[in-house]
């Protein structure tokens, strides 16, 4: 096999996506894993399969100590230890790795959960803002499964507004504790674990974080939630009564608290976008292996157009999936290569690479959760009757995958981060958003682009791209004109940009990752990727339009609205492709396979 | 104890297996794995050297792909790893495989050599046996269990219907494993960093050609057997029905 492309090395600023074309060789793909990539993904794979699966209903009754039995398992093969540095104990390798473990544990949800609550935001917080004292003291046992790790932020009244919390904390009067006072809600590993990372005001104003062992006196937690999915994971309250807290315990700065809680979901995002690629990929397997058995009518379901067009939607979302969620770890390990690990403020470096893709984080976490609720969906309706009842597989996953949404800042906060950091950079020209609009403003005029120069069986729908991108921005750019800096209090508008910036983001990783495996492979093995992509532009195009139109009739009327929407029509316009024999052909090799399969 | 492991990459268990165009082999467009009972190999041989030292040393002969096989082995805690690289090395008869490696550990002093017992693929069962006659070796086969003796190994074979035969060898010996004796263990993270850093030397065809002959395995047609479907009725009183029923099943299914 000829590598005609190779894995990225170029650092790519975030937000760019939306502004500049790349060349595939700039992208990163499943399809440039390498061999340590593969056998990570075969780890976490088999120890799902075999260690977690198996177990499930065990779990799903709260059975903890089992649960601290497999991470303790998770840990001694590493898994629990990837993002930890190597002198505190951690395998410390590349994001890309972490996001393949992350992906590939999340067979079961309940267990997967309960893992990545340890691993992300359990563990990161001192990872990146721990003193050395306390990353000596904590990590290595937090990497070895002997501690489990939590991270207390949501209070009853305080979720996605977190800085609005009511923990207090006070320094004693000997000035050795900060003694705290109050309630959190929805703690992920609470029932289990012995760190915590609480969020408290210091004095009732300064948002401060702490780690919090679960032995400190005035510690207390209170009763399991009794919730629609995710039951194999813990989710308790946690209670300070006068919970005394050592002053060495102070995560960070005092009345930096946001910096911590701000940069930790951040952190945590891309890889929740990971679990939702993986637990739609169990989805979609369990769907073919059913549809493939269960006969109707003298054949097997699999047969039917309907449940193929279903089978073919669930496995081309999987792919756009893994497109986005691979080229944006990819960009990250990239600009984290480039930092001075050596250096004074390595640690705030490496937090800044990683914040630089704020954007496409969230892209991740609200596409990723949005995706895995519709392959979800299909699964139950495929599964009919059965698909209702709990002795099969897809009433639970119907049910854990909802939470995805809600947790790591809501899909509506994420939507609001999108547009809202892109317009930030923009007017701050970091990212020369304006220019791009006015540019496209004033060419709006000529018409779309006829993708000159393009060629090979995906020349369409990189030019679909191209206009997309030009949809977006016109969108965008109409809003804001409009708007100015208060476009930020019209949040349905901020959303559908939002949707559209979504889209094309998708899209184009979409095509690129199918355009780099024609390259590599030629057009013979590339036929099921090159028909993923087509399928999916479709969709996303239609996505595109109706969040345009929704954008452009709530800011502007009578001949602007016609002249916008003009533009916005001739901007979308574009060929249909057959999308009925495309998805009959990608469901026919699934179902061949019997699995999710990208050739 | 230095442990050489024979290990093959074969196809998936699980994969549609479609036939090449001359329709005497698969098509090489499948997914590959590790051949279970050299699995099983593997980690007997770990578990040698975690018990009494050494080193554990594993080798493949196959196309670039099979190098899969090896930085696995590597993952899971072999030391280092020879790879027979050359796609020739596919389809070729097991007595030829065997002088390959042969040719190839030479310069080497193994105690042991495992093989899996046999190939999920071609199933000969044979390269192991082979490869000890062109040591000078002694050998066992469907190997469960071994333990360090006097002066050598007394190794647990298993036989058929239950029973078991217990033999002492003296070292150097060679045994093909049997699958399912212990738990395979998972590639560490830790592992897999450090696989990447084992050595690996690549042994070309050209540096065993002498000791090889031609290939005497030729493939001359693969095919998938037709289903056939056949109801008979039979007749008679119950004691004649049945009696003829169970001479067709002793005689003709051949299941009695």
């Amino acid at each position: 096999m000829a590598t005609t492309t190779a894995a990225p090395k170029a650092k790519i600023p975030g937000g760019s996506f939306l502004l500049q074309e790349r060349p595939t060789s700039e992208v990163f793909t499943p399809e440039d894993f390498d061999e340590q990539h593969r056998l990570i993904a075969q780890t976490a794979d088999d120890f799902a399969t075999n260690e977690v699966l198996p177990v499930a209903d065990r779990l799903e009754h709260k059975d903890w100590a089992l649960t601290r039995e497999l991470l303790k398992k998770t840990a001694d093969l590493g898994l629990t230890s990837v993002d930890i540095p190597e002198e505190y104990g951690g395998a410390e390798m590349d994001k890309v790795s972490s996001c393949i473990l992350a992906d590939h544990m999340a067979k079961y949800a309940g267990f997967a959960v309960s893992w990545g609550g340890h691993t992300g935001i359990g563990t990161l917080p001192i990872v990146f803002f721990g003193t050395e004292a306390q990353k000596k003291k904590y990590l290595p046992r937090l990497a070895n499964g002997e501690m489990i790790g939590a991270y207390a932020l949501s209070e009853a009244s305080a979720g996605s507004d977190a800085l609005n919390c009511r923990a207090r904390a006070q320094l004693s009067p000997d000035g050795k504790h900060y003694v705290l006072n109050g309630e959190k809600m929805w703690i992920t590993n609470a029932g289990f674990a012995d760190l915590f990372t609480v969020f408290a005001k210091v004095d009732g104003e300064k948002f401060t974080a702490f780690l919090v062992e679960r032995t400190f006196p005035g510690f207390a937690i209170g009763a399991e939630e009794h919730k629609m999915g995710i039951r194999g994971s813990s989710t308790c309250p946690l209670i300070l009564n006068d919970c005394h807290v050592p002053v060495e315990n102070l995560l960070g700065e005092i009345g930096k608290g946001h910096v911590i809680a701000f940069n930790i979901l951040n952190i945590g995002r891309y890889k929740l976008g990971a679990m939702c690629v993986g637990g739609a990929r169990t989805s979609l397997d369990n769907a073919i292996s059913y549809a493939k058995q269960r006969k109707a009518f003298g054949k097997s379901i699999a047969e039917f157009g309907l449940i193929q067009e279903k089978l073919a939607d669930m496995a081309t979302e999987i792919f756009v999936g893994e497109s986005i969620v691979y080229r944006t770890v990819g960009m990250m390990d990239v600009a984290l290569g480039e930092v001075d690990k050596a250096g004074a403020n390595a640690l705030g470096e490496v937090r800044k690479a990683i914040e630089e893709y704020a954007v496409e984080c969230s892209v991740l976490k609200v596409w990723g959760s949005e995706m895995l609720d519709h392959v979800v969906d299909e699964m139950v309706q495929i599964y009919g009757g059965y698909g209702f009842v709990e002795e099969y597989p897809a009433e639970r996953a119907y049910r854990d995958a909802r939470v995805n949404r809600i947790f790591e800042g809501t899909n509506e906060i994420n939507r609001l981060i999108i547009t809202g950091w892109l317009l930030k950079r923009a007017m701050t020209g970091q990212l020369p958003l304006l220019p791009a609009i006015k540019k496209l403003m004033d060419e709006v005029l000529a018409g779309p682009s006829l993708g000159d120069g393009l060629e090979g069986p995906l020349a369409a729908e990189r030019t679909l791209v191209a206009n997309a991108k030009k949809l977006a921005l016109f969108a965008a750019g109409a809003a804001s004109q409009k708007y100015m800096q208060a476009l930020v209090d019209q949040q349905e508008i901020m959303g559908a940009l939002a949707d559209m910036i979504m889209e094309v983001y998708a899209m184009e990783s979409a095509v690129l990752r199918a355009q780099k495996m024609l390259e590599r492979n030629g057009e013979a093995a590339s036929g099921l990727a090159v028909a993923m992509a087509q399928v999916y532009l479709a969709h996303g195009m239609e996505k595109i339009e109706a969040a345009g139109r929704k954008v452009i009739a709530a800011i502007a009327e009578g001949d602007m609205l016609r002249t916008q929407m003009a533009i916005l029509r001739r901007l979308g316009k574009h060929e249909p492709v057959n999308t009925v024999a495309l998805r009959r052909q990608i469901a026919n090799r699934v179902i061949e396979s019997g699995k999710y399969v990208t050739a | 104890m230095k442990i050489l492991v024979c290990m093959k990459q074969v196809p998936q268990k699980d994969a549609p297996l479609k036939l090449n165009e001359s329709g005497t082999w698969i098509r090489e467009d499948v997914s590959y794995e590790v051949n279970e009972p050299d699995a099983y190999a593997l980690e007997e041989a770990l578990r040698q050297k975690e018990k009494h030292g050494g080193e554990v040393v594993v080798i493949t002969a196959g196309p670039a792909r099979s190098q899969q096989v090896l930085r696995e082995a590597l993952a899971k805690g072999a030391d280092r790893a020879i790879h027979l690289e050359d796609p020739a090395f596919v389809g070729l008869d097991a007595i030829n495989t065997a002088r390959a490696f042969a040719a190839a550990i030479k310069d080497e002093k193994f105690d042991l050599i495992f093989t899996g017992l046999q190939s999920d693929d071609y199933g000969y069962a044979q390269t192991g046996v082979i490869l000890a006659e062109l040591l000078g070796w002694p050998h066992a086969t469907i190997i469960m269990q071994i333990e360090k003796a006097d002066g050598g190994i007394r190794v647990k074979r298993e036989l058929e219907a239950g029973y078991f035969q217990f033999v002492d060898m003296p070292l150097p010996a060679v045994l093909t494993i049997q699958s399912g004796i212990n738990k395979l263990r998972y590639a560490t993270l830790i592992g897999i960093k450090q696989a990447k850093n084992k050595p690996l030397r690549k042994v070309a065809l050209a540096e065993v050609q002498d000791a090889l002959s031609p290939n005497l395995l030729k493939l001359e047609r693969l095919y998938v057997p037709q289903k056939t479907k056949n109801t008979e009725v039979l007749q008679g009183s119950a004691g004649e029905i049945a009696k003829k029923l169970t001479e067709k099943l002793r005689n003709e299914v051949r299941v009695l």
